[in-house]
């Protein structure tokens, strides 16, 4: 009873580790690393890629890219905790899971919106046409592209308004994550540095 | 090995031959493998970009290949067991060695076997410097950036001032740091818009195979010497230029792309500069040559892009994208013509100006009518083939323009006696040429 408290507690504290499908899990995902982070948790161990079945080696200090996630063609990380990680590389850290799974929702609901709207456009064509969903060798049947091209025109205006605000926090998250990492690597010379002028003095 | 090879054969494995070579490096074996179905998959891209169209279908896991891999492992160990006797009648014995350590790995690698495609795929964010080269090369676009850089050649070596080479040199070398600097930003700014279209998504930064920070430092460190380089060792309206061009290209061209259809007319902009720059570097003034390269560049860049665009609506639209062909396909078809036929009419004018001879326009007039022609019929049709014929038009239409123009160039004595300067002798003109 205790030990199943504790593995549900370890778990948890483990999951520094974004980017699932539905949008849902990586909110729950995002409250718990957000909780975890605070809380000392396992530095230096690699997180378990929640649900995404991948484990970096455990000698490997750098982060870890995977292939494209099929919702969102986005390529999902995961971020090394090292042992002493200080407020600014936190900081860092933590803006770059937001905004890796910030765009994991929007991909992810964009792209199967318009994969939904493409089928519903395409059967509601062929029926007008009068054809059926799968032609005689059971292929599917297909519009040509002039024939789409309506559907992507009237697509793209509905979507502008949306893709506008995306821009703009994507920018915003772009330009802060660059900044922190410009920070962190500059507060990184100056610790090398003066730890090279210690060791020449001694 | 040759004699292992020919013992396989004999031994009636059904194998191919060249398997064997790769029992000693079993890894490489299975990079071989692995690549064998990004091969396949490579194929399935790139005959999709041959078409310019791209399917947005969900990477299906194909269920087959971790399977099929397991198949071939196993066969391996088969074959290694069967080898092992016949290798002491032959020769050395690290190759019993080599072996025997190949089977060893191969048991060991066996268990791993089932996960490892999946995992194979996941990479280590640590930048190596044997990759750097590479990945720099593709996060500065380089082949584009080496067809700038030849745009900016032809528009120097056009201007009616003699050939000096270092000035060539700088001005050909700024402008290209200039154009890596442009492109790493755009790159550095599409991330996830690059992620969600074929063509784009194996970029250096959708891969993680750079920071963006690094990409940012990059961009700063061609930038800044190129367009120093181009102020100074040039001269500060080329500096200028180039600025300007860094600016349009990230700071205008790349949002507007997301915002509206006049990206198109900034784009083409950003394509004319080079040639004027390299224009202004030899002569130091925006005269009437320059704006004249320019507006050429200007008016090709529309059925360049036009036309490649009619293949990657799909992409376009869901990406979020603004593009003519997707919002405005009659408007997108009637622009690329119009400026096809805009490239006879600025070929005509190249004579007026005195810029070139007259047989400019005439040798050029074929294939400034062949273009216009497959503009019309992309006009008409409207479909993928007419496009994809345009497009492909446009590739070797530019260079072989240049090249006409660049042979029917205006020679300098000549240009001299028809100066209109009044009552001037042949020295107070080139006096009054020399900047």
């Amino acid at each position: 009873m205790a030990a199943a408290r504790v593995l549900r507690a370890g778990a948890c504290r483990r999951r520094l580790l974004l980017s699932s499908a539905s949008s849902s899990a990586s909110s729950s995902a995002s409250s718990a690393s957000s909780s975890g982070g605070s809380r000392a948790a396992e530095r230096g161990e690699w997180p378990d890629g929640a649900g995404l079945g991948f484990r970096p080696p455990a000698h490997s200090h750098s982060d870890w890219i995977g292939p494209p996630d099929q919702h969102s063609n986005l390529r999902p990380v995961i971020f090394y905790v090292p042992p002493e990680e200080s407020a600014l590389e936190r900081r860092l850290r933590e803006a770059r899971q937001e905004a890796q799974a910030s765009n994991q929702r929007f991909w992810a609901r964009h792209n199967r919106a318009f994969r939904q709207e493409k089928e519903e456009f395409i059967y509601s064509r062929l029926k007008a046409k009068g054809l059926e969903m799968r032609d005689e060798s059971g292929h599917k049947a297909t519009l040509n592209a002039e024939e789409m091209a309506d559907f992507y025109k009237d697509f793209l205006s509905k979507n502008l308004k949306k893709h506008l605000q995306y821009n703009r926090d994507w920018y915003k998250h772009n330009f802060r994550i660059t900044f922190l990492m410009g920070q962190v690597a500059l507060v990184r010379a100056l610790r090398w540095l003066r730890w090279r002028k210690k060791n020449v003095e001694q | 090995a040759g004699l292992f090879v020919w013992r396989l054969r004999n031994t009636g494995v059904p194998q191919v031959p060249c398997r064997f070579v790769h029992l000693y490096r079993v890894a490489n074996n299975r990079l071989i493998t692995f690549q064998y179905f990004n091969f396949l998959k490579r194929m399935y891209v790139t005959q999709c970009n041959k078409d310019l169209s791209q399917r947005a279908k969900p990477k299906s896991d194909s269920v087959v290949s971790p399977f099929h891999e397991l198949q071939q492992l196993d066969q391996e160990k088969k074959v290694v067991h069967k080898i092992s006797p016949v290798s002491p009648e032959t020769s050395s014995r690290n190759e019993l060695r080599e072996m025997k350590s190949a089977a060893e790995t191969e048991d060991s690698v066996i268990p791993v076997g089932a996960e490892s495609k999946e995992d194979r795929q996941w990479k280590e964010m640590r930048l190596r410097l044997d990759d750097l080269p590479g990945v720099l090369a593709r996060l500065s676009k380089i082949k584009l950036t080496a067809l700038v850089v030849s745009t900016t050649s032809a528009g120097f070596a056009m201007a009616p001032v003699p050939f000096e080479l270092t000035c060539f040199l700088l001005a050909s070398l700024g402008t290209g740091l200039a154009s890596c600097a442009a492109n790493s930003i755009n790159q550095f700014f599409e991330v996830p818009f690059d992620s969600n279209m074929s063509r784009t998504k194996n970029r250096p930064l959708v891969r993680g195979q750079i920071s963006p920070l690094l990409a940012v430092c990059f961009a700063a460190s061609c930038g800044i010497p190129g367009i120093a380089l181009l102020t100074l060792g040039v001269n500060p309206l080329t500096g200028a230029l180039g600025a300007f061009n860094i600016f349009l290209y990230t700071c205008c061209y790349t949002p507007l792309k997301r915002m509206s259809i006049a990206n198109t007319w900034v784009g083409a902009v950003v394509g004319a500069i080079p040639p004027m720059m390299g224009w202004t570097a030899a002569t130091g003034s925006l005269d009437a040559g320059a704006l004249l390269l320019g507006g050429i560049l200007y008016s090709w860049q529309f059925p360049h892009f036009n036309a490649l665009s009619w293949g990657l609506r799909e992409d376009y639209s869901r990406g979020g994208y603004c593009m003519m062909s997707v919002t405005h396909p009659g408007l997108c078809r009637r622009v690329a013509l119009r400026h096809c036929l805009a490239l006879i009419g600025l070929s005509m004018v190249a004579p007026v100006l005195n810029i070139t001879t007259w047989t400019f326009p005439i040798i050029s007039l074929p294939i400034n009518l062949y273009i216009s022609y497959l503009g019309f019929r992309f006009y008409r049709d409207a479909d993928r083939s007419s496009s994809r014929k345009l497009f492909f038009c446009s590739l070797w239409h530019l260079p072989m323009l240049l090249l006409v123009m660049l042979t029917c160039k205006k020679p300098a004595l000549e240009k001299e006696d028809k100066g209109d300067l009044p009552g001037g002798s042949q020295e107070t003109a080139m006096e009054i040429r020399l900047p």
